[in-house]
């Protein structure tokens, strides 16, 4: 892709800050057709991805064995920076995936128990059942996914086990106002 | 109306979860992307972007060695050897206000939180291919212009000295006070 020269570039200075300004470098690559002409690559990549779903199911079984790995190291071995952070990690990657992956449920418990790892002012205070619930939640919703009637028992789960952990992180916070802030403000993304 | 030659553009994909990778690549592919390039840690990726020069980043924030959003930061050095203007597009789990404003913070051009869609990946790319914004650099960031748009009714203390709309000096109700006596 051609890169626009240092010529191009355009600098505006003022008194406490610059402005840059350049021709988009990456004009080429948009194209002005008809409408006839108009593809569909939303429709393309959403037909791939539903081709890709065939392994799904394993991808999730992959990332729910670590977490239970991570959490089970910790129990078993004690707590280090190095476990908590794992078990995080596993538990974010989770929230991040789980809901592409056809499990929008293991998602919101992921993100709930995101959220004790995070706020929680002393890991090694935080009662063990608030965890299992937590990862024992996520088990069976991926255990028991392809049965209809768990949809709405999956949501209940999720919604309920993110009360149980919001009420505990707010009282562990209750003088720790930056957290508490983070801990009741909304997530800002947005509804697809 | 506008199509994207995505057989033009060169990516480089940050994420150290595998599947993560596929997904993203599939999708680009899917879109007509012959080039993706993918790295797993921060420290791969900026070698990468020095080596590859891609025309756009996506990364997740949460990776080994250095995170995505130093890779934005060291991305953004103006005095860095490579490209510093790259859109950078980061795809994460993190969906929390205050993340996204040190991401923004930090030079990232474009935010988009999982779950990944198709649609979603797309629009942002749009936006970065067809609404680039200019760059601003100042003592303490250098990056995309971080305003969404321009208001000329903002008179808050952030307002930037200079341009069209420069904030008029009021002097204050003490200085009133005392030219008055």
């Amino acid at each position: 892709m051609a890169k626009n020269s240092a010529k191009d570039i355009e600098v505006t200075a003022f008194a406490t800050h610059q402005i840059i300004t350049q021709p988009n470098p990456l004009r080429k690559v948009l194209r002005r057709v008809e409408e006839k002409d108009m593809d569909d690559p939303i429709g393309r990549a959403e037909q791939a991805l539903a081709a890709l779903s065939g392994e799904f199911k394993d991808w999730m079984a992959t990332e729910v064995n670590r977490l239970s790995a991570a959490y089970v190291a910790i129990r078993h071995e004690g707590f280090t920076k190095e476990r908590r952070d794992e078990l995080f990690h596993a538990a974010h990657d989770i929230k991040g995936d789980a809901a592409t992956f056809g499990y929008p449920a293991a998602a919101e418990v992921a993100e709930s128990l995101c959220r004790v790892i995070e706020h929680a002012p002393d890991f090694e205070k935080v009662p063990a059942e608030l965890f299992t619930h937590h990862i024992n939640a996520i088990l069976a919703i991926v255990h028991e996914n392809t049965k209809l009637d768990s949809i709405s028992v999956s949501a209940e789960l999720s919604r309920r086990l993110r009360k149980v952990a919001d009420d505990y992180l707010a009282d562990v916070n209750r003088d720790r106002p930056e957290h508490l802030e983070v801990i009741l403000a909304p997530s800002i993304a947005p509804a697809e | 109306m506008f199509r994207i030659d995505f057989n033009k553009l060169r990516f480089l994909v940050c994420d150290d979860n595998p599947h993560m990778r596929r997904i993203l690549r599939t999708l680009l592919h899917s879109f007509g992307a012959r080039e993706v390039y993918e790295a797993e840690d921060g420290a791969t990726a900026l070698e990468m972007y020095s080596h590859y020069v891609p025309d756009i980043v996506i990364t997740d924030w949460a990776m080994p060695i250095f995170d995505g959003l130093e890779l934005a930061q060291m991305i953004r050095q103006p005095e860095s050897k490579g490209n510093p203007y790259a859109p950078i597009i980061m795809l994460t789990g993190h969906s929390e206000k205050r993340r996204v404003t040190v991401a923004r913070d930090a030079g990232v051009t474009e935010f988009l939180a999982k779950p990944i869609s198709a649609k979603g990946l797309y629009q942002r790319i749009l936006n970065v291919v067809a609404s680039p914004r200019p760059f601003i650099k100042t003592k303490t960031y250098f990056g995309p212009d971080r305003r969404r748009n321009t208001s000329s009714a903002y008179m808050g203390p952030e307002r930037r000295i200079g341009e069209k709309h420069e904030v008029l000096q009021q002097p204050s109700l003490l200085d009133k006070a005392r030219s008055s006596i």
